[in-house]
């Protein structure tokens, strides 16, 4: 099986601090590949070995089969890459940015042209191809760098925290487009602190913490492996949350105590709420809901995604 | 060995060009009025102090004797400063917002184009800009009789030189800028370069020590080759002024990819 990314042992260190402290990472072709994990936890730094503008420091990486050390430019000819921070062209229009942005790849301006017409439909930003990149949304930014990142046609397409920052209409607009690009059959690898986007674009991630994997599979497998069906939040009148987890010991797998809410993983979320009444404890508001990666996140490392 | 070289050559050349195209569909800007003011500064000064204190000056005499008018022996140094100034603008300040303000070169190197193309890239645009102005400088010098034409061509090459070596010095500089305040620095060492570097007075008017330290900076020897051309008094020393400013082309180049590619590609 021949894998588009394919790290062993991956290392990368700024001085004495390791970024990214040994991890094993496969993408194969056609798959929405997820680096879950919260800030500084290393995905940024992975990023941008992959992309072939950060040299590793230890380990093996091969990218589309290449060794990214000697081959940069031939491995980031068959890249798009859509960075955390737009760096669009402040100086050039919409359209100007493609086909400007496609001539670093070789393309002729002719083709360029008809290319960047097609991707400016394709983000719904067709009729902003004559203005100014400044006065845009930061929504429709974002947009206008996933087309850039399309420019060349790419065998694989890194995205860096897609909707980080983008208001939620914005951000169901992005991940709208970007699942379009995976049923076209786009290999997509990104990075996210949301554990949503996560669960809506990845067949399968990875749980990143400190450098490290802590975890791997399908946003299903990780629920199923590390999480209860359910989870019960309850949130008590008290500064203190902890005082109520000997109370409801033994209602669920497990409890959870956090600053603002206790969580109880459970099997059964309304037949857990039940004992939690029968036991006479009231909290002040409860709610009953399915687990999610942030669950796994949180028990794969004790603290939660988005500080 | 050279099968393998050409393509390669060819791929940087082309990729160094996209790096300059960008700055040509960037042209369409208030950009303009920058390089505008870039042409007439110059002129400028060449009616000003050429023109005019020339009036209160008369002739001057050359280190070989001859006499020359002072707007003639000015002339060709505002040629040789502008071609500094004009590519020490273009490959400090604006290198410099590109790289850190817009982050252009980030975009940049996400695709197949590497450190040492975009160096060069940005450097053929400041030169095709520098050379705008010296092209026009020189039809003025002919017009106001301040040079031949013949002698106003062998010049031009020179002064396409003179930008291409500062070119080079400019961006190992920028790549050493720390932040906005040191521009002051920039402009300071310019403004003194151009004072002394043998422009408005001879360098041989110095005094030993001072002669001996105006005469190893970059300007003067600028100055020096393109006033022999344009004086049609050529020497040796003006291959060695040649060899000089190749060398600060090149090795600035070199420093400016490396640096690059160690602040970028970290």
């Amino acid at each position: 099986m021949n894998s588009l990314i394919h790290a062993r042992g991956l290392v990368k260190r700024f001085g004495d601090f390791t970024a990214v402290d040994g991890i094993d990472v496969d993408v194969r072709a056609g798959e929405a590949f997820g680096f879950l994990g919260p800030n500084g936890a290393g995905k940024s730094s992975t990023m941008r070995m992959i992309g072939c503008v950060s040299p590793p420091s230890g380990g093996e990486l091969r990218i589309l089969g290449m060794d990214p050390r000697r081959d940069g430019p031939a491995i980031r000819a068959r890249l798009g890459v859509c960075p955390q921070l737009d760096n669009l062209d402040p100086e050039l229009t919409v359209l100007e940015n493609l086909v400007t942005y496609a001539r670093f790849f070789g393309i002729p301006r002719r083709a360029a042209r008809e290319r960047a017409a097609e991707l400016l439909d394709f983000v719904q930003l067709g009729e902003r191809a004559g203005s100014k990149v400044d006065p845009l949304s930061g929504g429709m930014k974002r947009r206008l760098t996933i087309a850039r990142a399309m420019i060349n046609q790419p065998d694989l397409v890194l995205l860096d925290e897609p909707t980080t920052g983008l208001d939620p209409q914005a951000r169901h607009l992005v991940w709208e487009r970007l699942f379009r690009l995976k049923q076209q059959g786009v290999t997509l690898v990104l990075t996210t602190h949301y554990m949503d986007e996560a669960e809506q674009l990845c067949d399968r991630l990875v749980v990143m913490d400190g450098g490290r994997i802590v975890a791997e599979g399908s946003p299903r497998e990780l629920i199923e492996a590390h999480s209860t069906r359910e989870v019960v939040e309850l949130r008590f009148p008290t500064d203190d949350q902890g005082t109520y987890a000997g109370k409801l010991e033994g209602i669920g797998e497990r409890v959870e105590v956090l600053p603002d809410r206790v969580l109880l993983y459970v099997g059964d979320g309304d037949g857990a709420l039940t004992e939690v009444h029968r036991r006479s404890l009231s909290p002040s508001s409860s709610l009953v809901r399915r687990s999610s990666l942030e669950d796994v996140f949180l028990r794969l490392t004790g603290r939660t995604l988005v500080d | 060995m050279l099968p393998r070289l050409l393509p390669a050559l060819d791929g940087m050349a082309r990729r160094s060009a996209a790096v300059a195209g960008r700055n040509v569909a960037a042209l369409r800007t208030a950009y303009w009025l920058v390089l505008l003011g870039g042409l007439l500064e110059p002129v400028f000064y060449l009616f000003s102090i050429g023109v005019g204190v020339g009036a209160l000056v008369g002739e001057i005499p050359l280190p070989g004797g001859r006499l020359v008018g002072y707007a003639e022996f000015v002339a060709p140094a505002m040629l040789a400063s502008s071609a500094m100034s004009g590519a020490l603008t273009e490959t400090t300040f604006n290198f410099f917002g590109k790289m850190k303000f817009m982050r252009l070169y980030e975009g940049m190197l996400a695709t197949p184009v590497r450190p040492i193309e975009i160096a060069l890239g940005e450097l053929s645009w400041a030169m095709l800009r520098g050379s705008l102005y010296s092209a026009a400088f020189l039809v003025i010098m002919v017009a106001m009789d301040l040079t031949t034409p013949l002698r106003a061509l062998a010049a031009f090459p020179a002064s396409v030189l003179v930008g291409f070596a500062f070119g080079a010095l400019g961006m190992t500089v920028s790549t050493l800028i720390r932040g906005w305040q040191d521009f002051d620095m920039i402009s300071a060492g310019m403004f003194v370069l151009f004072l002394f570097s043998g422009t408005f007075i001879p360098a041989t008017a110095y005094p030993d020590v001072l002669r001996w330290i105006v005469e190893v900076t970059p300007l003067y020897r600028s100055v020096d080759l393109i006033r022999g051309i344009s004086l049609g008094s050529l020497g040796f020393v003006q291959l060695l002024d040649v060899l000089y400013l190749l060398a600060m082309l090149v090795g600035g180049l070199f420093v400016a990819g490396r640096r690059m590619e160690r602040l970028l590609c970290r």
